[in-house]
């Protein structure tokens, strides 16, 4: 046999067939399930009058349209709500595993199924979420699909997929203090650009991923789609082994030993080859902010707007006017020269226990400044947010401050009722700075935690290694 | 799911690279739990000079007289020409609801995001990659030529230009099979129900843990 890379395994594991073209039904093990993209395939299964293949696949919950208000008792949109009692209604009906509004163990579908060992290492993981590629970090062949998919996992526990190529992203080295997982991403997205991904699943490697917890790794596989790539991955090692050992999920005791052995496996053999290769080294990174309205439109703190007189292809340049135009800045700004409305800390990238104790620690003991409008900590489900409370992280953000929230996707993509004014500068911890995405007007910068924090202190971007 | 085979359409240009699914449906319209619906308010933010709600009329709504879709000469249009990674972002289907309901039947690009570009074929919506050489004289054709109307032909896998110039593009064989029979693929999986019982019966015995 020859060499395999880690995708390779994963794939080959789950082959139901495969057609002459190429094209091969792939088995699905991890079925997540949120309110706003499963209505409609719940339906089409309905009217199609086709049974639900595999209940026990399906973890769900909504995240997308919850109040984060704390006690919230009921959400006050009717067409939010509406589109949640779908969800209460269809876990009835289907008899699904459903972390209703209440459980504390809910939160974003993304944070909440690793950690109840939802997602282990070898399973295809899906869901009809774009950052589905969150759960590769744990050595699984995870990726965000449509709905019509959605309703084809449902009807058939498979997926008709096309193999892609297959790329690695290796940063070695060590980075250096007050560096994160968040600056490695974004500038890994800063390197290939929201398209360098795209037809690839990429393998994050190389002993500045290695060093990374859990937490970490799944910060940088969720960001995997916004350099295109449907699937991120990162290889099995201790550190994933000891994150899942006694989860909820997690394989009984009698079958435990068996799963290891196998997980063990579930690395890209030394002499693999890839398709691309991208290599960085993790002392060149600094702590990222983005200037624009896509993930790449990406600079690190020492540095400036950019100019796009000086980027010779046209189509990148009006891009980048464009983007200036909406964010209301001038190309040869200095980063540290952005003053910010509102804070917004949480999401799928980074509201985790390890997140919250580092904008913790930037915080403690000071204030936001008076020209900030709003900072929200919105933990990213019920179990960080009743860790976090124990630790008194709560404390620390509410003396500065913040305001302490209830769990749920909030203001990384506004469609609760946190949002946004137009025209408002946010440093956000999550994921994507689209025009409109945190509210219709709204301008996002992209940034870690700890950045944001100081951020929130500081009130415009500060280095938070000199903070 | 609408069959396509040969459609022949008014080219509407969307001069931006990288148009995310949240400029093409914004989040507040997700809300809906149903399929249909979505055309008024595709491209939101750019078309209307408010902000859109849900259940709202939109023919009353102010609009933005700069946006491509809003220009007379671009009514009626079935293809849209785009730039460099369309549909990037958010796996939202509700991008491809919104692009059908409006009237779209093709998107013409050089590149598309991975996740768009499987949902468009699930509604039969063809997304055609073109050569961004090839997209670069489209887009200076249309500026030019008032009505300016592209012929797809996807059995023969061709963009006919009114010239009469044709260049092919690459879609993978099961996709066409699907968008030319218009046909729904959970029908043709569930005839290899046999085979998805053997894999998993397989399954249970390597890795139990992954059975509950
Ligand atoms: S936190 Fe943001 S990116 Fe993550 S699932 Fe929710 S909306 Fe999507």
């Amino acid at each position: 046999m020859s060499a395999k890379t880690l995708y390779d395994k994963l794939w080959d594991a789950h082959v139901v067939r495969t057609e002459a073209d190429g094209t091969a039904l792939l088995y699905i093990d991890r079925h997540l399930v949120h309110e706003v993209t499963s209505p409609q395939a719940f339906e089409g299964l309905q009217l199609a009058g086709r049974p639900l293949w595999r209940r026990d696949a399906i973890v769900a919950m909504a995240d997308h349209n919850t109040p984060t208000d704390p006690g919230f008792t009921e959400i006050a949109d009717p067409v939010s709500r509406t589109q949640v009692e779908t969800l209460d209604a269809n876990a009835r009906t289907f008899s699904l595993e459903y972390y209703r509004i209440g459980d504390a163990r809910r939160g974003i579908v993304h944070v909440v199924g690793p950690e109840q060992g939802a997602t282990l290492p070898g399973m295809t993981v899906v869901c009809g979420d774009s950052h589905t590629s969150t759960h590769g970090a744990f050595g699984a062949l995870a990726f965000g699909i449509g709905t019509s998919e959605v309703e084809h996992v449902m009807a058939t526990q498979c997926l008709v997929q096309k193999k892609s190529k297959a790329m690695l992203v290796r940063v070695d080295g060590e980075v250096g203090p007050g560096v994160t997982a968040k600056d490695i991403v974004l500038a890994i997205i800063g390197r290939i650009g929201t398209a360098g991904g795209t037809g690839y699943a990429i393998e994050f490697g190389g002993s500045a991923i290695r060093a990374l917890s859990m937490e970490g790794r799944m910060t940088v596989c969720n960001m995997a789609i916004e350099a295109g790539a449907r699937a991120g991955m990162i290889a099995v090692d201790d550190t994933t082994i000891e994150y899942l050992r006694g989860r909820a999920h997690a394989p009984r005791p009698e079958h435990w030993e068996q799963a290891v052995a196998w997980w063990r496996t579930l690395h890209s053999d030394v002499d693999a080859t890839f398709d691309a290769l991208v290599e960085i080294r993790a002392e060149s990174i600094e702590p990222q902010v983005t200037w624009g309205t896509s993930p790449e439109m990406v600079v690190p703190i020492s540095g400036q707007v950019p100019d796009p007189a000086v980027e010779a292809d046209p189509v990148r340049r009006s891009g980048m006017e464009k983007a200036l135009a909406y964010m209301g800045l001038t190309a040869r700004l200095p980063v540290t020269a952005i003053a910010l409305d509102r804070i917004f800390i949480g999401s799928c990238t980074n509201a985790r226990i390890e997140d919250l104790r580092a904008a913790a620690a930037v915080v403690r003991g000071r204030k936001v400044a008076a020209s900030v409008k709003q900072a929200l900590v919105v933990p990213g489900s019920g179990l960080v947010k009743a860790q976090a409370e124990a630790e008194g992280l709560d404390r620390v953000f509410t003396a500065a401050g913040f305001e302490w929230r209830e769990p749920g996707c909030s203001m990384c993509l506004a469609m609760n009722a946190d949002r946004l004014g137009p025209g408002e500068h946010c440093a956000s911890t999550s994921n994507r700075n689209f025009e409109g995405r945190q509210g219709a007007g709204g301008r996002t910068h992209l940034v870690s935690p700890a950045m944001a924090a100081a951020a929130a202190i500081a009130g415009h971007f500060v280095d938070v290694r000199g903070f | 799911m609408q069959a396509f085979t040969r459609h022949t359409g008014l080219v509407a240009p969307l001069d931006r690279p990288n148009v995310d699914t949240d400029a093409i449906i914004p989040k507040q319209f997700l809300k809906s739990i149903k399929r249909s619906g979505f055309g008024p308010n595709l491209f939101d933010e750019w078309r209307y000079l408010d902000v859109g709600q849900p259940g709202q009329d939109c023919a009353t709504r102010p609009r933005n007289p700069d946006f491509v879709l809003n220009q007379p000469r671009y009514a009626g249009a079935s293809v849209l020409l785009a730039r460099e990674n369309f549909g990037c972002g958010s796996s939202r289907e509700h991008a491809v609801w919104a692009l059908d309901d409006y009237g779209f039947r093709a998107v013409i690009a050089p590149s598309f995001a991975d996740i768009f570009f499987n949902n468009c074929g699930k509604n039969g919506v063809l997304p055609i990659r073109l050569d961004a050489g090839v997209v670069d004289r489209l887009f200076a054709a249309v500026a030019t030529q008032q009505g300016y109307a592209l012929t797809i032909d996807l059995p023969a896998q061709t963009v006919t230009t009114p010239a009469g110039e044709v260049f092919g593009f690459d879609i993978d064989p099961f996709r066409k099979h699907c968008l030319v029979g218009g046909l729904d693929d959970i029908g043709l999986t569930l005839q290899h129900a046999d085979d998805i019982r053997a894999y998993e019966a397989r399954r249970r015995e390597e890795a139990p843990w992954l059975f509950g």
